[in-house]
C-alpha cells in the first residue's frame, strides 16, 4: 500500500510552501501530487516553480504528479492546462473534462494519466472508458464508501491502481464565488489575497457554535477531518493500491508517519487514531466510508 | 441583429399538468424526468411514470414542440441496470433528446440507440469548450448546458470554440455551487445532487420553534433560525446563516433566484441557442407565470432587436415566483463572484 501526499488545497505563502515541500522530500509519501488546484489568482508559485519543487521531490525518490485546476473558466486556465499536459515529464491528474480531453490526444503515447477525484467517476462503465483513453490510475471521489469503490473495482476490464482520499478535510464543492472574499466585503478580482492569512482556511459554524463547513476561497470544505485511520484493517484488506492524505497547515509529517506506522504493523489503527487527535484541527469524520453522511465519525472494532 | 437562430425556450414540467402548461403558454421544449433516481429532481409526487410520458410526448409534439428526458444523475456498479433501461425507455417513447451527465452512459446511448440525439447536462460540470469538444467528440453531443459560472465574455468563448450548442439558464433557483461538483448534501445527509438526484432532501428537514426563533435542521444541522415575523425558507444548506469570524450572515449565498432577462440581447448576440428555466419542482403555477413572461421577452427580442428593453411588469412577475422574492445575474456580474 502506497501513500501520497494530494494537492495543497490552501494558499500559503511562498517560503512556507517551499520549507514544506522540503520536508516532504523526507517524509514516508510514495506519491506527491503538486500544483494549484483550487484558484487561478493564487500564484505564490506558478508552474516553473512547481515543477522546480517536483524535480527536487524526484530525486529524493517521489513519483511526482501535476494536478490540473478543477473549475476551468477562463481562456487563460486553458493555457495552463496545456502548460501543465506538455510538461513532458511528470504524470498528469485530470481534474476536469477539458484536462481529459487533452491528455488523451496528446500525442506522446507515453502519457499515462491519472483519473481525479473530481472527474465523477461512480461506475465501471465510465472508468473503463478512461482507461481506454489512458487513464492508468483512478482517486475516487472521496464521497463514495468503500462497499461502492470495490463494486467498482471488480467490475474493471483490466486493473488499474486505485487511490481513495484517506485523511483531510474533504472537498465538497466548488464555485465560481469567492466565499473568503465574500467574507470580508472584497470581490474576487480584487480579494487582496486574503486566503494566505488562513493556513487551514476559515472555519464555519452553524448559528449554535456547531463547526460545520471550512471556508477555502471558491472551494467549501468539511469542517471535520476525514480520516481512515481507524479503519485501516479494513481498507488494506480491500486490495487498494494508495491512500490520499491531504496538506493540513501543520502537523502534515505527524499524520503521514502515523499511517506508515500503521501500515507497517509498528502500531494498531486504533492506537494510530489515538495519536493522531492532538494533530488534527478538527474533530475526526469517517462517514463516507461506511455509505453514511459524511459528517458522521463510526466507531470501528 | 435578429440572431442566425430564435432562442428556444426550455421550461420546466414536474406533472403532466405542468408539461402542457408550458406548452400553452409558449415554451419551445419542455424538460422532465421519470419518477426515480436517474434525474436531479428525485423528489416525492412529481415527474413522469411511462403512461404521462407518453401523453406528454403526444400533447407537445402534436403543438409542434419538443420534449427533452434529463437522465442527468449518475449510475453505481449496482444500479447502473436502471439507468440503461431508463435510456431505452426514453429512445422508445419518441422523445427529442436525453440529457445526461454520465460518460459511460452517454457510451451505451450512443451504442444502443445511435439516432438519439444527446445534450450534456449541466451536471457533467463542462465550463470550457475543450471541456464540451470532449464529449462531441466521443458521444457526438449536439448541445450542452452551461454550469451557472462563467462570465458573459467566457460564455461567447466557448461558443466560438464550438461545434455543440450551447443552453444556459435563465431563470430560477440559484444552485451557487458549480453542478455536479458539490457534495455539501452527500456529506450532511447522505444524499448528493449526483447520485441521488436530490439536494437537502425534505425527509432531512425539521422545523422547530424554540424561544430563539423557529430553527430549521437537516439531519439535525441547524441551518437558520428565524425571527416571529421572518419568512422563513427552505433549509437549503448553501442559503443558510452561519457563524464565521462572529459574524452570522448568509455565508454562501442569499434565498434568491438567478434572472437574466436583461442579459437577453447579449446572451443571443454570443450566439447562445436555448434558454433553460429551472423548477421541475415548482408548481403549474410557477411554470405557467415565468414561461408567459419569458416567451413575451424572446418574441420582442426576435421581432425587434434594437429596441428590446425588459418590461417593468416582467420582473414583477418573475420576483414573485423568486426564492426569497429577489434575485441576481450570479455570474454573469463579476461583483457577485
Amino acid at each position: 500500500m502506497k501513500l501520497a501526499l494530494g494537492p495543497l488545497l490552501y494558499y500559503w505563502p511562498r517560503q512556507s510552501t517551499l520549507a514544506f515541500y522540503a520536508d516532504m522530500a523526507e517524509a514516508p509519501v510514495d506519491i506527491v501530487y503538486l500544483g494549484e488546484t483550487v484558484c487561478s489568482r493564487r500564484h505564490e508559485l506558478r508552474l516553473p516553480d512547481w515543477l522546480e519543487v517536483a524535480e527536487i521531490l524526484a530525486e529524493a525518490g517521489k513519483e511526482v504528479v501535476l494536478s490540473s485546476q478543477v473549475l476551468v473558466e477562463s481562456e487563460s486556465d486553458l493555457k495552463t492546462l496545456r502548460r501543465i499536459v506538455a510538461n513532458g515529464r511528470f504524470r498528469v491528474e485530470a481534474n476536469d473534462m477539458g484536462a481529459v480531453r487533452l491528455l488523451s490526444a496528446a500525442d506522446t503515447q507515453a502519457t499515462n494519466w491519472v483519473a481525479g477525484p473530481t472527474l465523477n467517476i461512480f461506475n465501471p462503465a465510465t472508468l473503463n472508458l478512461f482507461a481506454g483513453l489512458g487513464a492508468t490510475r483512478w482517486a475516487a471521489p472521496p464521497e463514495m464508501s468503500r462497499e461502492q469503490i470495490a463494486a467498482l473495482r471488480a467490475g474493471l476490464d483490466a486493473p488499474m491502481e486505485v487511490e481513495v482520499f484517506a485523511h483531510g478535510r474533504l472537498p465538497l464543492a466548488y464555485s465560481a464565488r469567492c466565499f473568503t472574499a465574500r467574507h470580508f466585503n472584497l470581490q474576487k478580482d480584487t480579494c487582496e489575497f486574503r486566503c494566505l492569512q488562513f493556513a487551514d482556511g476559515i472555519a464555519l459554524n452553524t448559528r449554535e457554535g456547531q463547526p460545520f463547513l471550512t471556508l477555502n476561497g471558491i472551494q467549501t470544505q468539511s469542517a471535520q477531518v476525514h480520516t481512515l485511520l481507524g479503519d485501516l484493517p479494513a481498507v488494506t484488506a480491500d486490495g487498494l493500491d494508495i491512500l490520499r492524505i491531504s496538506p493540513q497547515g501543520e502537523h502534515t509529517g505527524g499524520i503521514i508517519q502515523l499511517f506508515r506506522d500503521a501500515l507497517d504493523g509498528l502500531a494498531t489503527p486504533a492506537a494510530a487514531l489515538h495519536s493522531a487527535r492532538p494533530l488534527l484541527p478538527a474533530e475526526p469524520c469517517n462517514g463516507f466510508w461506511h455509505g453514511r453522511p459524511g459528517v458522521e465519525q463510526l466507531v470501528t472494532a | 441583429m435578429t440572431p442566425a437562430h430564435p432562442i428556444e425556450l426550455v421550461c420546466p414540467a414536474g406533472s403532466l399538468p405542468a408539461l402542457k402548461t408550458a406548452v400553452d403558454n409558449g415554451a419551445d421544449c419542455v424538460y422532465l424526468g421519470f419518477k426515480d433516481a436517474t434525474n436531479a429532481r428525485n423528489f416525492s409526487g412529481l415527474n413522469f411514470d411511462d403512461k404521462a410520458m407518453a401523453e406528454g410526448v403526444r400533447y407537445a409534439h402534436e403543438r409542434g414542440r419538443k420534449v427533452l428526458l434529463a437522465l442527468n444523475t449518475y449510475p453505481q456498479t449496482d444500479n447502473w441496470q436502471r439507468w440503461t433501461t431508463a435510456v431505452d425507455r426514453a429512445a422508445a417513447c419518441g422523445l427529442d433528446a436525453v440529457i445526461m451527465a454520465d460518460p459511460g452512459l452517454m457510451a451505451y446511448a450512443r451504442r444502443a440507440h445511435p439516432k438519439l440525439r444527446l445534450h450534456l447536462s449541466v451536471q457533467g460540470s463542462a465550463t470550457s469548450y475543450d471541456a464540451i469538444n470532449f464529449y462531441h467528440e466521443h458521444f457526438g453531443i449536439s448541445r450542452a448546458v452551461l454550469p451557472r459560472v462563467l462570465s458573459l465574455a467566457q460564455v461567447e468563448q466557448v461558443i466560438a470554440n464550438t461545434p455543440v450548442e450551447i443552453e444556459v439558464f435563465g431563470f430560477g433557483g440559484l444552485c451557487v455551487m458549480v453542478e455536479g461538483r458539490c457534495a455539501l448534501s452527500a456529506y450532511a445527509t447522505g444524499e448528493s445532487p449526483n447520485c441521488n438526484g436530490a439536494c437537502s432532501p425534505g425527509k432531512h428537514v425539521r422545523w422547530e420553534q424554540t424561544p430563539k426563533g423557529m430553527e430549521a435542521r437537516l439531519n439535525g444541522i441547524l441551518i437558520d433560525r428565524f425571527a416571529d415575523g421572518e419568512r422563513a425558507g427552505y433549509p437549503t444548506l448553501c442559503k443558510g446563516r452561519f457563524e464565521v469570524n462572529e459574524e452570522t450572515y448568509y455565508a454562501i449565498e442569499e434565498p434568491t433566484s438567478l434572472n437574466t432577462l436583461e442579459l437577453l440581447p447579449e446572451l443571443a448576440a454570443a450566439g447562445v441557442r436555448a434558454i433553460k428555466i429551472e423548477g421541475r419542482q415548482r408548481s403549474p403555477a410557477y411554470v405557467a407565470q415565468v414561461t408567459r413572461v419569458w416567451r413575451a421577452a424572446l418574441d420582442r427580442l426576435q421581432r425587434e432587436p434594437a429596441a428590446f428593453r425588459v418590461e417593468p411588469a416582467w420582473m414583477a412577475e418573475l420576483n414573485k415566483v423568486s426564492e426569497g422574492q429577489s434575485h441576481t445575474l450570479g455570474a454573469y456580474y463579476r461583483p457577485w463572484k
